[in-house]
């Protein structure tokens, strides 16, 4: 898989977290970064895969892509455009 | 309680359970023997055929009863790939078929042969210029609409565009929408079409390569195993024929009432109705509220009355999210899955679209969602 290169502006540790929270973290901090900033759900859930870039899609943002935490839990990165 | 969940099974329609109970006093004996009660059994088990063949358009040698959807299912793919077996072992099927195709696809994966899996679209259809592209394939699996969603699939125009033999998975649709034209081998399963569960009904058609892919047996029907459930079939028979008879009614008048469902979820924020608005399975809808717990929103609608369905990935027993669901990039969690039996009501489905907004706005409030 071709991990993005993008160095995210806030990290999220959602790990332990069951659907729907990490989302509804993302939900939550998202506001915290300005637009056109990184952030990045670590969760080993594995709904999150699916509905992360969902959340992106109903909430107009970017998914940008999976990459992997130092651990190797999934990390996926949603840059704020709106 | 009010049974929103017919998609996973139907109650025994009425004309099933009298069929049912008649059979179960005189099919009883064992339909290959040459005795008298032999022959009721057998006279029996051959009437269902019969009715089967006819209420689906095919021939009654097309027809095999099974001991379930599944089975059906696993002696349709693997059957028809048996038969192939000096062509090649591709197996090509949709990301969102049915778990019984899928699981039919491993064991033929665990065994050397090659599954390909094509994606669908975000309505959860699967275009026929991407099972062509998935190359040469020895058999195709894909079903007439999907059971979760339920998106009717171009399954005329994927005949038409593959040269290998096409398996259809009915399961979701048999009795309520005809059978489409081209396919090889099908299967489909009483309990959803309100026979009784335990009954599968396997089609293979005349002139179709096709070997039993498990040891076989030798009963009244070469492809079926085991002695035969003659009063399921018959009462799967009864259901069927009730059904398709009442379909053009009944399909319209559900047609009608998931409308009004759909309408109802779409009216609430943030929630996502999934699947074809149009070209669809008359009877259910799916929808996934955002930052509601599938699990919770289950739980509370049972606790008002109301048993529904859910493809998120804590009401499963994987704990994986619906395979459906992800194949269509839809949101999984805070899933429900409604569908409609024979019997359901204008009111109740109205009560259930007045209580919906509240529930989703309380289970929203408690997670603390944004």
């Amino acid at each position: 898989m071709n991990e993005p290169e993008v160095a995210p502006d806030l990290v999220l540790d959602c790990r332990g977290m069951r659907c729907p929270m990490p989302v509804i973290e993302l939900g939550r901090r998202i506001g915290d970064v300005p637009t056109g900033a990184v952030v990045s759900v670590e969760s080993d859930d594995v709904a999150a895969r699916v509905d992360v870039p969902a959340w992106c899609r109903m909430r107009g943002q970017q998914y940008v892509g999976e990459a992997a935490a130092a651990d190797g839990v999934p990390a996926y990165l949603v840059r704020r455009v709106s | 309680m009010t049974y929103l969940d017919g998609a996973s099974s139907e109650p025994l329609h009425p004309a099933a359970r009298e069929a049912l109970l008649a059979a179960l006093e005189h099919g009883y004996a064992d339909p290959r023997r040459l005795h008298g009660r032999a022959r009721t059994a057998r006279l029996l088990l051959d009437n269902a055929r019969a009715v089967v063949a006819e209420s689906l358009g095919v021939r009654p040698d097309e027809v095999t009863f099974t001991p379930s959807g599944t089975h059906a299912v696993h002696l349709g793919i693997l059957g028809l790939l048996a038969g192939r077996v000096r062509t090649g072992n591709r197996l090509v099927v949709s990301a969102v078929e049915h778990s019984a195709v899928l699981h039919a696809g491993q064991w033929h994966e665990s065994r050397g042969g090659e599954l390909v899996t094509v994606p669908v679209d975000a309505l959860g259809r699967v275009s026929p210029v991407d099972v062509v592209a998935a190359g040469a394939a020895a058999v195709v699996a894909v079903q007439t609409a999907n059971h979760e969603v339920g998106t009717v699939q171009p399954v005329a125009e994927i005949t038409a565009a593959c040269e290998a033999p096409v398996f259809i998975d009915a399961c979701a649709s048999a009795g309520r929408l005809p059978l489409p034209e081209g396919w090889a081998a099908a299967a489909g399963s009483a309990h959803k079409w309100g026979g009784p569960a335990g009954v599968g009904v396997l089609l293979v058609r005349k002139g179709t390569r096709w070997r039993n892919p498990f040891p076989g047996d030798d009963r009244v029907d070469e492809r079926g195993t085991g002695f035969e459930n003659v009063p399921g079939a018959i009462a799967a028979a009864a259901a069927l024929q009730a059904v398709v008879s009442e379909s053009a009614a009944l399909g319209a008048r559900q047609r009608d009432l998931v409308d009004r469902l759909r309408s109802a979820a779409a009216g609430i924020p943030d929630t996502e109705v999934v699947g074809d608005p149009v070209d669809r399975l008359p009877q259910l809808v799916t929808f996934s509220c955002l930052y509601v717990d599938g699990e919770a929103l289950v739980t509370e609608l049972d606790r008002l009355g109301f048993g529904v369905a859910s493809g998120s990935a804590c009401t499963a027993s994987t704990l994986e999210p619906s395979h459906v669901l992800a194949a269509m990039g839809a949101l999984t969690h805070g899933n429900v899955r409604v569908s409609l039996t024979r019997d359901t009501t204008e009111e109740e489905v109205d009560r259930f679209c007045r209580a919906l907004p509240d529930v989703v706005a309380r289970l929203r409030r408690e997670v603390g969602a944004p």
